[in-house]
């Protein structure tokens, strides 16, 4: 029981790299690759700020500035230098793995006897179900930002942004600068993940980070077929579902694991699990057409 | 209210491809003005159209609006007096979005897009007796996503949604290309209806002769880049629709 309670605590962690994917792809839609950089980032920023004892309040926005930093740096590469977004979050997660290792300055940095978010703040006497607690307080108010952010005008425009370039241009709106907000508000999400799991698992490594987009993208896709299942139009049902699909893709990884599936094969079951999910609607489309 | 000035505009310069779209147009469009152009393809009519847009930038010559020189101001400014509908009625309305939202974007076309929520109930209330105005019916399907509509009903709107904020120039490139002769006659009747109640300064691309014929205050033919004719006042109203045909004899 305990592994699936790590599981659900693990998809906690992840859903706020859920929610920059969902940003990033869903509403404007580039796929950004940015995230493997960013996520390691996070956490690196998270692990090097706590060994020098800085407080929580400097990490956090510490952590939310270098995510945005990142993102922001592959929005103006595609739209300033006009770079295919694919190529940009590329060349972006690259340089970003030497600026990770020059931060952390070895390759795994251990957090052990250190206080973290889930120490400090104690809300039961249990340690797991604490995290959770404070895992799921943490998730409510990202979410509940998102989700305000994007019934904004601001928001608004966001969402039309990836959905119809021309018309937003012509009502006055810089396309260029909004992608770069975007992509910026998405990485700094995905940072906030590494900040996340880097003091849950109480280590920072370097390859953390390595294949952390398809967490993202499989909670999204998941999220994606239950919208059109359930032909769903909300702004705040799509968030909520976006962050089932984090824990259920989690709670799929830990049965797996559980039936006892060689952990080196996880990687490819992982990437299968995604595939299956892909092409499930897709084949039920064809059948009825 | 608009003002061109010896305007060029050449795509491919230099390659095989090259295309001289706009050679050097001089022209003035006074406010009020309901402008139709009309031409061959390829004469240059809707890089004229992206040209006082903003969506396409001279090679040389000025371009002035409303007293503004605008030459080097990227389209999203130009909003500011600037509505437009495209050929496409994808390109004018946000498909995903719901009809309330394209309406509240619209809405501050020349405003700030803040982090204040401004869909409210008054604002819901206000769009829904302005499309009710269409008697298409929408009043009741302000929630539904843009895309579920038709296209003739999405160029309504988006003709609806330019008045929605200040608006001094209303830009049609063929919005009724796409549609059926029902929808299409719906929808130039709308424009004409905005144009005169708003007194806007309107540009009107056309292929369809009948359209040419029976609106606007001003036509002007464009071939090779360059006003061929051009015909205002008495002159337009005194114009038989074989006159037009015989212009692209």
């Amino acid at each position: 029981m305990d592994f699936y309670l790590t599981a659900l605590l693990q998809g906690l962690c992840f859903s706020a790299i859920a929610l920059g994917i969902y940003i990033s792809m869903k509403i404007f839609n580039i796929p950004d690759i940015t995230t493997d950089g960013s996520y390691t980032l996070g956490g690196v920023v998270t692990a090097v700020l706590l060994t020098n004892h800085q407080p929580a309040y400097v990490i956090l926005p510490a952590v939310i500035l270098a995510g945005a930093a990142a993102g922001a740096l592959t929005g103006i590469i595609h739209t300033k230098l006009k770079i295919n977004a694919l190529l940009a979050g590329i060349l972006v997660m690259t340089a970003l793995y030497s600026v990770n290792l020059t931060i952390l300055g070895r390759s795994n940095l251990p957090l052990i006897n250190l206080p973290s978010l889930f120490t400090i703040v104690s809300v039961v006497n249990d340690p797991n179900q604490n995290t959770f607690w404070i895992l799921a307080i943490f998730v409510i108010v990202i979410t509940f930002l998102i989700g305000y952010l994007l019934k904004t005008d601001f928001g608004i425009a966001m969402r039309a942004t990836g959905n119809s370039e021309s018309m937003i241009r012509s009502l006055g709106v810089n396309t260029d600068r909004m992608k770069i907000t975007g992509l910026a508000l998405a990485n700094a999400l995905t940072a906030l993940s590494g900040y996340l799991v880097a003091q849950f698992q109480g280590f920072a490594d370097i390859s953390m980070g390595i294949g952390i987009v398809i967490v993202g993208l499989g909670s999204v896709i998941i999220a994606e077929t239950l919208i059109n299942w359930f032909k769903l139009t909300s702004v705040w049902l799509s968030l909520v579902l976006v962050l089932a699909g984090a824990v259920i893709f989690q709670l799929v990884l830990a049965f797996t694991l559980s039936v006892g599936v060689d952990p080196k094969l996880l990687k490819i079951v992982t990437a299968g699990f995604v595939l299956v999910i892909v092409s499930l609607p897709r084949l039920s489309l064809l059948r009825s057409s | 209210m608009i003002t061109i000035t010896d305007v060029h505009k050449t795509f491919n310069k230099g390659k095989a491809n090259q295309v001289n779209a706009v050679n050097g147009i001089t022209l003035e469009i006074q406010s009020g003005e309901f402008l139709v152009i009309v031409g061959s393809n390829g004469s240059g009519k809707t890089t004229m159209l992206n040209l006082i847009a903003g969506s396409v930038s001279p090679d040389n010559g000025t371009i002035s609006i409303d007293g503004n020189d605008v030459t080097n101001m990227p389209d999203y400014k130009r909003s500011r007096w600037i509505a437009r509908v495209f050929q496409n009625p994808l390109s004018g309305t946000a498909p995903d979005l719901s009809i309330l939202d394209n309406f509240r974007l619209a809405s501050i076309r020349t405003k700030r897009k803040g982090l204040s929520v401004g869909v409210n109930d008054a604002f819901k209330k206000q769009v829904q007796e302005k499309v009710a105005g269409l008697g298409m019916g929408l009043q009741d399907k302000i929630d539904q996503p843009m895309g579920t509509l038709s296209g003739g009903q999405r160029q309504a709107l988006t003709l609806l949604m330019s008045v929605m904020d200040s608006c001094k120039v209303l830009l049609l490139d063929e919005p009724t290309a796409a549609l059926d002769p029902r929808s299409a006659d719906v929808v130039m009747r709308t424009a004409d209806t905005l144009i005169r109640d708003f007194n806007l300064t309107a540009v009107f691309i056309t292929h369809n002769l009948k359209d040419a014929f029976n609106y606007g205050t001003r036509i002007i033919q464009m071939g090779e880049g360059l006003i061929i004719n051009d015909l205002s006042g008495t002159a337009k109203a005194s114009l038989k629709q074989n006159d037009l045909f015989d212009w692209f004899a």
